[in-house]
């Protein structure tokens, strides 16, 4: 009954309007379809060149959860063919080794984190526009900033474990090196986005340049900072536990040696140890912004 | 108040207002000063709390500082970092960055090497995310709480996100080796599988933040609950999921350059072969290509994202 009572606008004029919308209507579809052809094309190209072979994931697709259905099932001991869980002592048998690797992969993810952030400290500032007026130095250190994060953590692994050998020392080098190009420019950020009246009210009053950036500047940056330093640390305990596969120290190493292996219990104790610590240090970390956060 | 500046310009030595004029040998604080300084025994004795040297809060730092230091010094007594090792690497690492110049290919490789390596990387990447967007699209609707079927269907979904998100990609590709086999597809399947776990929570996100009220109206129009969801719901999210997956290329375009390294196909392979094999100048020519390409396809799908964020906003 409403319908019937609204206002319709007499045929004459209405077939231009609906005409015009039509029009836009169809090529807001041709640009859609245009889209999707070129990324259909370029999927096509693209399953080319990695080779994808839809058969091949078919015949043995089955076996990626076959692979979880046969690390979680006991191998030897006296429970052997029933879920790892039954018998905690066989399936774990490495944990005191496990452990203090994995509490290695977190001193790694530490000091890596400590460094870097400290050195991206310092080079973020250096990068900020409202503290440092040489635009060349500030190019400078963007670039140098840009390459450490660009290069993959593992790569300058690779690097540096023939440079300092195997062990841990490679691979918290690598980590150093890429959050300080992740963490200089994420800080450069923060300092830039700061309000300047303290600065000035510090500088008004005569406070020195130490002065003015510890009471006007770090006051305002450092939740920011920890914040962020905080995730970084999270995702350099992900890092740390894959740099191993290169040689560079932590759990990788057995994890790597596991899976090639075929010692399929302890990838399952490996995978389920890393999966653990990383929440654990998620909750705790997360636990720590909000407390920061909160202060602020 | 303040004295009139002499006409002509400053007069050296002129008497400037006595409450700028140095109050003691150090020239601290004037007039003011002085008095507030005169009256610092009763201001002591009225807030002790605020002239106590130390507070609890400076404890609290001092505490966090020291314990922090103590753990990097069991860092570095744990890790092995000495300071002979540090020097005579980092003089390698000099040595070893003097042989990158000039950047060269190396037999193994050879410039069309390199290129189809990168090309392959690409594939990796591209098809990696675009099959994880398509996977993750459903997970993302039952793991958001307005979208859902069920409340244990969503807390089934989330956990196994979660599962997903936790291993690294690396870590995929070394699983996706050993089921598939050597090559670029395992890497595609190791980018999609982490990939999965990421767009699901990112998407169930951007389903929650959705604004209620055009679902309301879907709804109140006598839509169903297929209907809110496609009318109601997905217009505002597909430009944000769009620009999330756009996002995750660019991500992906550097992640897929190293899980070669563990026989996934890309240019970690060359690269890792190069650096064991000590061919500094194709190691020095592979960096510099990634690099090129990385700023290439931040560029394109940057351009892409501003676009489509200007386009859905001038369609809204």
């Amino acid at each position: 009954m409403a319908i019937a009572a609204l206002p319709l606008l007499p045929p004459a004029r209405l077939a231009p309007l609906a005409a015009e919308y039509g029009d836009a209507r169809r090529a807001g579809h041709r640009r859609v379809l245009a889209g999707a052809i070129l990324v259909l094309v370029l999927a096509l190209l693209s399953g080319w060149v990695a080779e994808v072979d839809p058969a091949l994931l078919w015949e043995r697709g089955g076996h990626f959860f076959g692979y979880f259905a046969r690390i979680l099932t006991l191998e030897a001991g006296p429970h052997a063919g029933s879920l790892v869980l039954r018998d905690p002592a066989e399936w774990l048998w490495g944990l005191p080794r496990w452990l203090a690797l994995l509490g290695d992969t977190v001193l790694m993810a530490y000091v890596g984190t400590l460094l870097g952030c400290l050195g991206g400290f310092a080079l973020g500032l250096l990068s900020a526009a409202n503290i440092v007026r040489s635009a060349p130095l500030r190019w400078g250190v963007k670039r140098a900033l840009e390459f450490c994060r660009t290069v993959p953590e593992v790569v300058f692994a690779l690097i540096f474990v023939i440079a300092f050998g195997l062990g841990p020392l490679p691979g918290v080098l690598a980590i150093a090196i890429h959050t300080l190009g992740a963490q200089g420019k994420l800080f450069s950020e923060i300092v830039e986005n700061i309000d300047m009246k303290p600065v000035e009210a510090a500088t008004a009053a005569g406070a020195s340049w130490t002065g003015m950036a510890r009471f006007a500047v770090v006051p305002q940056v450092l939740p920011g900072f920890l914040s962020y330093a905080l995730l970084r640390f999270e995702v350099n305990v992900r890092g740390a536990a894959v740099l191993g596969f290169v040689g560079a120290g932590g759990i990788g190493q057995d994890l790597v040696e596991a899976v090639r292996k075929f010692y399929y219990n302890d990838v399952a104790a490996l995978l389920v140890l890393i999966i653990l610590t990383v929440t654990l240090i998620d909750a705790g970390t997360g636990w720590l912004r909000r407390r920061l956060l909160g202060a602020a | 108040m303040a004295a009139p500046a002499p006409a002509g310009g400053r007069v050296k030595n002129a008497p400037r207002h006595p409450a700028f004029a140095p109050a003691d040998a150090r020239g601290a604080g004037g007039q003011l000063a002085l008095a507030a300084r005169a009256r610092l025994p009763v201001l002591r004795a009225a807030h002790p709390e605020q002239f106590r040297a130390v507070t609890p809060k400076r404890l609290t730092v001092v505490g966090v500082v020291l314990a922090m230091t103590a753990l990097l010094g069991l860092g570095i007594w744990r890790l092995e970092i000495e300071p002979a090792r540090l020097l005579s690497g980092f003089g390698r690492l000099l040595h070893f960055l003097t042989l990158m110049v000039p950047p060269a290919p190396a037999p193994g490789a050879g410039l069309a090497t390199v290129l189809h390596a990168l090309a392959e990387t690409l594939a990796i990447a591209f098809l990696g995310t675009g099959l994880a967007a398509i996977i993750a699209v459903p997970l993302g609707f039952l793991a958001a709480r307005n979208t859902t079927i069920h409340g244990a269907v969503r807390v089934l979904s989330r956990r196994g996100l979660d599962g997903l998100r936790g291993v690294d990609a690396l870590i995929w590709a070394l699983i996706w080796v050993s089921v598939v086999g050597l090559g670029p597809f395992a890497g595609v399947l190791a980018i999609m599988t982490g990939d999965i776990g990421i767009f699901g929570k990112l998407f169930s996100e951007a389903i929650e933040a959705a604004d209620r009220r055009p679902q309301e109206g879907v709804v109140a129009a006598g839509g169903s609950g297929a209907a809110r969801v496609r009318f109601g719901v997905l217009p505002e999210v597909l430009p944000v999921m769009a620009g999330q997956v756009l996002y995750m290329f660019e991500s992906n375009t550097r992640s897929s350059t190293i899980i070669g390294i563990v026989g996934a196909g890309g240019i970690g392979l060359v690269l890792a072969e190069m650096i064991r094999t000590l061919e500094w100048g194709a190691v020095s020519m592979i960096v510099l290509l990634i690099l090129a390409m990385v700023a290439a396809i931040d560029l394109v799908s940057g351009r892409l994202r501003r676009a489509m964020i200007g386009g859905s906003g001038a369609a809204a």
